[in-house]
């Protein structure tokens, strides 16, 4: 017989909440699709340009460049986080002592600052000082993050696996632990390989954290900046300029109010619509 | 104090939860709402703490309308079934958090604790935290908490659910002792017949969010009204059946037996019979019983009793409870032998015949 | 299917136990015979779910070996111990359809498709939950989970024993009785030992031929329900079961037998040899005391309140400062009040020693 009992005073609790909302959200997005209809020009001259930015963003080569850049790299982490994450989680002790010194040495990274993971990396990176940079020079790869895309990439992908696969591991351990002792008595009774054990009792009861991991790691990777703008700075060319780096070259560096607002929309949309899908897709069968 | 119920309804989302009941509370002892889980107990016992407000109606306290007031105004307690506890405080102070928030002084709360524990034999516990008690003493602790506060009205949620039947022995067995004199109005719910017969008081039956009858607990159990209030208050469920009345004869079946006297007026025709499971025995404990062979289906023992479910071959089933633990076995035929005095008689429309000539008889 | 046997078992928590008071499991032995349906009874923190995992093989005995068919089967695993368990929550694959889910301990054993297909449409059939099989287990309710976690446990036919934890905690108290008796019935078709353990005495004597009572960490009675209700061997056991139970007095011996409170109190096992430094008690059910007839004369007792229970009257009383509870058949006239005198139906009253059935 649950049903929910109607309490105006309960609107009081969440006025705070949505005043928050409003100004930090709400205000700002009003403000943007003001910007992304209009041509600006200095001494805050407007003219509506109706859905012109619009079109000439959606057929821009740069934009469909970038955000392709962008789509690769976001499935690139993902694909390597999520079966990392879940395969660490998975290795780690469930009681005793161990378990506190293994949980914050997964959370450290998770505590240092975007722009100090980017700062680190970069000198980490350098061919002839960095640790990795003349490591692997010194295993005769020619590495230089500066001038070949492909180191360049290579070094922006480990570290964001380096700086967020704890999240995940954080995660899936979560789900882990509250698995139970009887669902891993029952499969030893029933006579479940190791394998059986991992698809059929552990993967589908971290089910509902890995949405959350995945709707994570999901977002905060196409809008992530800090971190490649202070390793790579968008370099070699325009080879690691992810979305969010374009948008500010546009919006700040050039001033195209305009075009940048229309992009941040697309922009908005394209990270809604898949984080809907995802979502939509991995609770389709809940009973819940 | 006088609790009331005036023409409530409670309506969620275009479905009737509680139909327009009129309940008029006894201001002394028990009075024990039994229905099965999902009957609407806990929403008339939510509709009387004010937790819900009633869709139409009145409620009414000690004849002043509170239909509108919260409950923190009305001088209530509520225990639920689930131990709820504040689990960082201890014993003590569990108990006298309503007292704090009534703002008594420190004496007053100190006296009225230690008497609330001492009832509720929670004397040694009180500096203990919730987690460090039993079951049975959270729930103790739950109890304390609402008599401390002295209140107008003491709702109980099918407060013994949760715990051990043994406890749930020893703590029935000393409730209304201790709500005694203490000048509250006791409200409790609970699914089980035996319990409402063991608390007394008064029993309202409850059925899909209608009051079938209120009365005396005894009362009610032995000469209730109507058919659906017999099928509510039995536990094993009662055993049912159409009969038909010529003359001076009844028949079920293949079976015939004698009409009581009171019935020898009434016209012929169909009536239905409810014999509660414990008119039923396996043995032969009254003079001419009405004789039955049945297949065992399904046999269940508690401690003291034993119950029985049989088909008989004209495919009907039937329950039989009796004392002692009888080993049926499952599968085989067994006599079994029903006492006539036991049949409650009713009409078609489901009400029952002739009380007043059977209280003539009695 | 096996014979269970338990020899001089001993089992502590405590790495270096000192006394007795260390012992989670008293030292015990005994044998549960093959296809038996066993129950093991008491209160929680008794030990009962210690000597389940025992025979589980989830925890490794302190002393003792643990026997299928002979064989010391103490340091085997759960799944060369050969059992199969069914645990107070359901546990159920969730992605899993309810017929892969009964499939699943076989399809690991490398049962053939056909021989598979008939064991799950048995069980199935057994557990009346067939129209389910083609739904995903993660959307039933409750007691259809727990039928399922029962159907992996019956689906092989060559498990030597299977265990049932508390399994009907979750489900709904008007469906409890229904999967006892389903539970009972399943028993009787299948013919596998069964140990079913419970603190509920309903669902033990209800499932069990032979129901073990534990207390504090001992074996205090192993026995039919008949036995266990008229012949308790523990005054616990007379306690624990009935509702209410055993009345239990104080008792002292006053030349040729047992009294109370200086009144002579025939009994069943008058002994024949006391050291004379036990404690005494006299036990009787409320269903064996009744009312003194004029001319009778009886223990005194001071009646409270009368109960009409609808099937029985129940009488409190107190004898001296103990509790007694009498239980008086419906016809009988009016119960007494104040003061009167009650008489014990000397063949169903029993002295115990130290808490134990005396043997006379």
């Amino acid at each position: 017989m649950a049903h929910k009992t109607e309490n105006p005073r309960a609107w009081l609790f969440v006025a705070p909440v949505l005043l928050l909302v409003a100004f930090n959200a709400f205000i700002p997005l009003m403000a943007v699709i003001n910007y992304s209809v209009q041509e600006s020009f200095g001494n805050n001259l407007f003219f509506w340009h109706g859905i012109g930015w619009f079109e000439q963003i959606m057929n821009s080569e740069r934009f469909q460049a970038t955000l392709l850049r962008q789509g690769f790299f976001t499935f690139i982490i993902l694909a390597i986080e999520l079966p990392l994450g879940v395969a660490i989680a998975l290795t780690m002790p469930k009681k005793g002592f161990w378990v506190p010194v293994c949980l914050v040495l997964m959370a450290l990274p998770l505590l240092v600052p975007w722009n100090v993971v980017g700062a680190m990396w970069n000198i980490f990176a350098l061919p002839d000082l960095g640790l990795l940079g003349a490591t692997l020079n010194g295993f005769g790869w020619e590495y230089n993050m500066t001038s070949d895309p492909f180191d360049a990439w290579f070094t922006m992908i480990l570290m964001d696996v380096w700086h967020w696969t704890s999240l995940v591991v954080l995660l899936s351990y979560a789900g882990l632990v509250s698995i139970p002792d009887a669902f891993y008595q029952a499969a030893r009774i029933d006579g479940a390989s190791r394998l059986s054990v991992f698809r059929f009792i552990e993967l589908p009861k971290m089910k509902h954290v890995l949405t959350i991991a995945v709707l994570l790691r999901f977002m905060d990777s196409f809008k992530i900046y800090t971190e490649p703008f202070v390793l790579t700075g968008g370099g070699p060319g325009n080879s690691t300029t992810l979305l969010s780096i374009d948008l500010v070259k546009i919006g700040l560096g050039q001033f195209d109010l305009g075009p940048a607002a229309a992009m941040s929309l697309i922009y908005f949309l394209i990270v809604l619509t898949f984080s809907w899908i995802f979502y939509t897709l991995m609770t389709k069968n809940d009973p819940m | 104090m006088a609790i009331e119920l005036q023409q409530v309804t409670k309506k969620v989302a275009g479905e009737m939860h509680i139909h327009a009941t009129d309940l008029q509370l006894y201001p002394e002892g028990f009075n024990v709402l039994l229905g099965e889980t999902g009957a609407g107990k806990t929403t008339l016992i939510k509709l009387m703490a004010g937790l819900e407000k009633p869709t139409s109606g009145r409620v009414l306290f000690g004849g002043a309308d509170v239909t509108k007031l919260s409950p923190q105004k009305r001088n209530i307690s509520l225990v639920h079934q689930f131990f709820i506890n504040y689990p960082n405080m201890t014993v003590y102070e569990n108990i006298a958090s309503p007292l704090r928030v009534a703002k008594y002084d420190r004496k007053e709360i100190d006296r009225r604790v230690r008497e609330a524990a001492e009832v509720m034999k929670l004397g040694p516990m009180l500096e203990r935290r919730p987690q460090q008690l039993s079951g049975g003493q959270q729930q103790r602790t739950a109890l304390a908490r609402a008599i401390v506060k002295e209140s107008d009205l003491v709702l109980l949620d099918e407060p013994l659910a949760n715990l051990d039947y043994k406890l749930r022995e020893d703590l029935r067995e000393e409730l209304p002792r201790i709500f005694a004199d203490r000048g509250a109005t006791v409200v409790y719910a609970t699914s089980e017949p035996t319990e409402a017969l063991l608390l007394e008081g008064h029993t309202a039956t409850v059925r899909q969010g209608r009051v079938t009858e209120f009365g005396r607990t005894e009362e009610l159990y032995r000469r209730p009204e109507f058919f659906e209030t017999a099928d509510v208050f039995s536990d094993p469920p009662i055993n049912s059946g159409e009969i038909r009345k010529e003359g001076s004869r009844l028949e079920l079946n293949t079976i015939t037996w004698e009409a009581p006297a009171f019935l020898r007026d009434e016209p012929d025709g169909p009536y239905r019979v409810g014999i509660r499971p414990h008119f039923v025995s396996p043995r032969e404990e009254v003079e001419s019983p009405v004789e039955l062979v049945g297949k065992v289906l399904v046999t269940e023992l508690s401690g003291s009793e034993s119950v029985a479910h049989f088909t008989t071959p004209s495919g009907n089933t039937w329950v039989s409870q009796s004392h002692g633990v009888h080993p049926f076995q499952i599968g085989e035929d067994h006599k079994f032998y029903i006492n006539p005095a036991g049949f409650l008689y009713f009409r078609t429309d489901g009400t029952r015949v002739s009380a007043a000539a059977e209280m003539a008889t009695l | 299917m096996a014979t269970i046997e338990l020899q001089n078992l001993r089992h502590s928590y405590v790495p270096e136990p000192k006394g007795p008071e260390d012992y989670a499991l008293k030292h015990m032995n005994f044998t549960w015979k093959d296809g038996g349906a066993y129950a093991l009874l008491g209160p929680s923190g008794c030990g009962k779910s210690t000597l389940l995992n025992i025979i589980s093989s989830l925890v490794t005995p302190s002393e003792g070996k643990v026997l299928f068919d002979g064989r010391d089967v103490t340091p085997l695993t759960p799944d060369q111990r050969n059992i199969a368990q069914v645990f107070q929550f359901p546990v159920i694959y969730d992605t899993m359809t309810v017929y892969n889910n009964l499939a699943f301990p076989l399809k690991n054993r490398g049962f053939s498709r056909q021989r598979i297909e008939e064991r799950v449409r048995e069980i199935a059939g057994l557990l009346e939950i067939e129209p389910l099989l083609q739904q995903r287990a993660a959307n039933l309710s409750p007691d259809n989970k727990q039928k399922i976690s029962m159907g992996r446990g019956l689906v092989r036919d060559d498990v030597n024993v299977i265990m049932f934890d508390e399994p009907l905690t979750v489900i709904d108290p008007h469906l409890k009785w229904k999967l006892r008796s389903k539970l009972k019935e399943l028993h009787q078709s299948v013919q596998t030992t069964m140990i079913y353990v419970t603190h509920d005495q309903t669902e033990a004597l209800t499932f069990a031929d032979e129901v073990v009572v534990m207390e504090e960490g001992q074996v205090v009675q192993i026995g039919t329900p008949v036995e266990l209700f008229e012949k308790p061997a523990h005054t616990f056991v007379g306690h624990f079961i009935g509702s209410p139970g055993m009345n239990i007095l104080p008792a002292e011996m006053n030349g040729e037998g047992p009294s109370f409170h200086g009144t002579a109190v025939p009994v069943a096992n008058p002994p024949a040899r006391l050291e004379g430094n036990e404690r005494l008690e006299i036990g009787v059910r409320p269903e064996f005391v009744r009312f003194a007839r004029k001319g009778e004369s009886g223990l005194p007792v001071e009646v409270l309140k009368t109960t009409d229970t609808g099937r029985y009257r129940l009488v409190f009383a107190r004898a001296g400062d103990t509790k007694l509870h009498a239980i008086l058949p419906e016809d009988e006239s009016e119960a007494p009040t104040g003061q009167a005198e009650v008489i014990f139906d000397p063949e169903r009253t029993r002295l115990y020693a130290d808490g134990w059935l005396l043997e006379n």
